[in-house]
C-alpha cells in the first residue's frame, strides 16, 4: 500500500467533522506551527520539503510565500482558489467534500505564515454544498478556538471566509480570481505587478490551490525532511489525481510521485485497467490543457523508459513527444474514442471561457472551433489541418494569462500525435461520422485484457 | 420560489438583507463590492433568476452603479438573465464526460422534456442547458439543479426519466 499524507483517514466515518477530524490527530499542526515555529520557520519548512504547487503551474510553494512583499501597515491576504474548472480535475471538491477539515487547519498554517489575518476560500458557484460544508467546519474550528481572535492564546488573529465564484473557468487564473473576489468580471490582469505586491484590494497576496495548502498540514506534522523523502527528484511527496474517462474505477486517487503511470492505470490499487475489456488509445495526463500523448508515449518516454508520474517524467521529451502534470486531470481515452472529435470539444470550451480581452485568444479559440468542427463533421479540407497549426502558433504566447497557450496545446499536440487521425476525418467524411479511427500505430502496447 | 415579472420592482424582505448584511461584513470597510457575486446567487435562490429590477436594487444596496451589477451578471453564465423552469437541469458537456456518454444524456432529456436548449416546458417545471465541467469528471455523466446545486452523477436514460419522475411528483406536492 502506497502511503497516504492526505486522504489517510478518508474512509472514518464522520471524518468531515471537527470531532473526528481533531481524534485522528487534526489541527495538531496548527499547534505545532503557533506553538513552536516563527512564520518565517513555517515558510522554511515548506520550501525545504519541495512541495510545488498543486493547481497546475508546479511553483514551489515555499518560493512564492517568500516572494511576499510585507510592507509595513499593509494587510496582507490569503486567498484558497477553489475554483477547480480545468476539465478532468475534481480532487479539490473531493477533499473538500470529505475531509473539509485539511482545508482549514492548512489555512491556518499558511495565514500564519504568510502574517494574513483575513483569508478566503474562492470556491466555484457550483459548488454549492462544498461553500457549505467548509462554512460550518469553519464554524466548528472556530467555536474550538482555531479560528478568531488570539488563536491558542498565541496573540495571532486569523477569520476565513468562503466567497462563491459564479461560474467561469477563467477564474481560476489567479489575477482573473482576484477581480472576482472584488466583485468583479474575470479579467486577468497584466502582470507585472504580481500578486506577492499588488493582490487582493492592491494589497501583497498570495494564490494557492486547495491541495497546496492542505499539503502544508503533513509537512508539519511529519517535518519537511520526511515529506521530502517521498517522490523522485524535485517531484517531492504525495500527489491528488483525478482519474476520469474509460477506466474500470475512475475517481480521486493519492498517489506517491514516482509511481509507474502504467501501474497507475493497470494495477487494482488504482483505476484497474480500462473499461470493458478495451485498449487504451490516448491519455491527456494534466487537465485538458496539457498536450495529448497516444498509449505508447504515456506508458514509455521516446528513450523506452517507463514514464513515471513527476512532473520531470510526464514533461520528458517536451511538447514533441512528452506531456505536463498540471493539474493532475488524468483522462484516459479508448480505442473507441474519436481524437478529432474531443479536440473540438476541448476548444469548443476554451473559446466559451475565453474572457474576450485579447484578440489572439478571443478570435483564435474560436477560429479553432469552427475549423474542427467542420472537420469532424466530414467537411474539412487539407489546408483546414495546417490551418489548425498556424492558429495556435499565433495564440500562444500572445496573450494575458495562459488561457491562450491552455487552448493552443490540445490542439497542436492532438495534431503532432493524431495526424493520421485528421487527414482520414478529412479524406472520408462520411465514414468519420459514423465509424471511429481506430488504434493506428499509437496503440496500448499491453495485451488486450480479457473482459 | 417567487416568480417575478420582468420590470416589476423588488423589494427585499428583512431575512434576506440580513443575508446581504452578514456577507458584507466579510470584507474590508469600503469594498462591500466583494460582495456582489455571494449576493446575486441569495437573489437568484430567491426569485430563480436576475430581473433588472433585482439588479438595480442590488446596485443600490451595495452602493455601486447598476452597470456594475449588470456586467457581472452578464460575464458569469450560473446566472439567469431570463426567468428558467423551476427545475433548471444543468448537464455536463465537456470532454471527459462525453467519454462517458454525456451527449446521449442530453439527447435523452431533450427528448423527453420535449424542449430544445435553453427553453422551458410548457408547465413551466423544466429547462435544461448543456454546461462545462462540473469538476465531477470521474462520475460521468453528470448533472446539477440550483439553487442548491445537488449534483447526480453516473446518470443513465434511466436514472434521468426517474429524477425527471420525482421532480414532477415533488412540484405537485
Ligand atoms: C485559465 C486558468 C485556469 C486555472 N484554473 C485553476 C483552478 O481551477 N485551480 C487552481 O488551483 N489553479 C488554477 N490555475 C492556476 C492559478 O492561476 C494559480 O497558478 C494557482 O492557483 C496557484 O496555486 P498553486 O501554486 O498552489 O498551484 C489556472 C490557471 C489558468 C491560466
Ligand atoms: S488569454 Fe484569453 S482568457 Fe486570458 S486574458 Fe486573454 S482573452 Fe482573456
Ligand atoms: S467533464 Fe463533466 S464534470 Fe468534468
Amino acid at each position: 500500500m502506497a502511503r497516504k499524507l492526505l486522504l489517510t483517514h478518508i474512509d472514518v466515518p464522520g471524518i468531515n467533522t471537527f470531532e473526528v477530524y481533531r481524534q485522528k490527530g487534526g489541527y495538531r499542526a496548527v499547534e505545532k506551527a503557533l506553538k513552536t515555529l516563527t512564520p518565517d520557520e513555517v515558510v522554511e519548512e515548506v520550501k525545504k520539503s519541495g512541495l510545488r504547487g498543486r493547481g497546475g503551474a508546479g511553483f514551489p510553494t515555499g518560493m512564492k510565500w517568500s516572494f511576499l512583499a510585507k510592507p509595513e501597515g499593509v494587510p496582507r491576504y490569503l486567498v484558497c482558489n477553489a475554483d477547480e474548472s480545468e476539465p478532468g480535475t475534481f480532487k479539490d471538491r473531493y477533499l473538500m467534500t470529505h475531509i473539509p477539515h485539511a482545508l482549514i487547519e492548512g489555512m491556518i498554517i499558511a495565514s500564519y505564515a504568510l502574517g494574513a489575518n483575513t483569508s478566503y476560500i474562492y470556491v466555484r458557484g457550483e459548488m454549492m454544498p462544498q461553500v457549505r460544508i467548509l462554512e460550518r467546519a469553519i464554524a466548528e474550528a472556530k467555536n474550538a478556538g482555531f479560528l478568531g481572535k488570539n488563536i491558542l492564546g498565541r496573540g495571532y488573529d486569523l477569520e476565513l471566509y468562503v466567497q462563491p465564484g459564479g461560474g467561469a473557468y477563467i477564474c481560476g487564473e489567479e489575477t482573473a480570481l482576484l477581480e472576482s473576489l472584488e466583485g468583479k468580471r474575470g479579467n486577468p490582469r497584466i502582470k507585472p505587478p504580481f500578486p506577492a505586491v499588488s493582490g487582493l484590494y492592491n494589497c501583497p497576496t498570495v494564490v494557492n490551490n486547495v491541495e497546496s495548502i492542505a499539503a502544508t498540514v503533513p509537512i508539519i506534522n511529519e517535518g519537511a525532511e520526511e515529506y521530502a523523502k517521498i517522490g523522485i527528484e524535485r517531484s517531492t511527496g504525495t500527489k491528488l489525481i483525478s482519474a476520469s474517462g474509460n477506466l474500470n474505477k475512475p475517481g480521486v486517487y493519492e498517489i506517491e510521485l514516482g509511481l509507474p503511470v502504467e501501474e497507475f492505470i493497470y494495477s487494482d490499487e488504482y483505476c484497474g485497467g480500462i473499461a470493458n475489456g478495451k485498449r487504451l488509445k490516448a491519455v491527456v495526463a494534466g487537465g485538458s490543457s496539457v498536450p495529448i500523448l497516444p498509449a505508447n508515449l504515456i506508458l514509455k518516454t521516446l528513450k523506452g523508459e517507463s514514464r513515471l508520474m513527476t512532473y520531470e517524467s510526464l514533461a520528458d521529451g517536451g511538447f514533441q513527444s512528452g506531456t505536463m502534470m498540471g493539474s493532475g486531470g488524468f483522462i484516459a481515452f479508448d480505442e473507441d474514442q474519436c481524437v478529432v472529435r474531443n479536440t473540438w470539444n476541448f476548444t469548443r470550451f476554451y473559446h466559451h471561457e475565453s474572457c474576450g480581452q485579447c484578440s489572439p485568444c478571443r478570435e483564435g479559440t474560436g477560429w479553432m472551433e469552427k475549423v474542427l468542427h467542420r472537420i469532424e463533421f466530414g467537411h474539412g479540407s487539407f489546408s483546414d489541418i495546417d490551418l489548425l497549426v498556424d492558429v495556435s502558433k499565433k495564440i500562444e504566447g500572445n496573450t494575458i494569462c495562459p488561457l491562450g497557450d491552455a487552448a493552443a496545446w490540445p490542439v497542436a499536440s492532438a495534431i503532432r500525435h493524431f495526424r493520421d487521425e485528421f487527414e482520414w476525418h478529412i479524406t472520408s467524411g462520411q465514414e468519420a461520422q459514423r465509424r471511429n479511427y481506430g488504434l493506428a500505430h499509437y496503440a496500448d502496447p499491453l495485451e488486450p485484457v480479457a473482459s | 420560489m417567487l416568480s417575478v415579472k420582468h420590470n416589476e420592482p423588488v423589494e427585499f424582505t428583512e431575512e434576506t438583507l440580513s443575508k446581504f448584511a452578514e456577507i458584507v461584513a466579510r470584507y474590508p470597510e469600503g469594498k462591500q463590492k466583494s460582495a456582489l457575486l455571494p449576493v446575486l446567487h441569495e437573489v437568484q435562490a430567491t426569485y430563480g433568476w436576475l430581473s433588472a429590477p433585482a439588479m438595480d436594487s442590488v446596485a443600490a444596496y451595495l452602493n455601486i452603479e447598476p452597470i456594475e451589477v449588470y456586467e457581472v451578471a452578464t460575464f458569469y453564465t450560473m446566472f439567469f438573465l431570463q426567468p428558467q423552469g423551476k427545475y433548471a437541469l444543468e448537464v455536463c458537456r465537456t470532454g471527459p464526460c462525453c467519454l462517458v456518454g454525456a451527449e446521449r444524456i442530453m439527447k435523452h432529456i431533450e427528448k423527453r422534456l420535449g424542449v430544445k436548449e435553453g427553453e422551458v416546458t410548457p408547465d413551466g417545471l423544466f429547462s435544461w442547458r448543456g454546461v462545462e465541467c462540473l469538476a465531477a469528471c470521474g462520475y460521468g455523466p453528470v448533472l446539477q439543479i440550483g439553487p442548491e446545486y445537488t449534483f447526480y452523477e453516473n446518470l443513465t436514460e434511466e436514472s434521468v426519466d426517474k429524477l425527471i419522475e420525482e421532480l414532477t411528483e415533488k412540484a405537485k406536492s
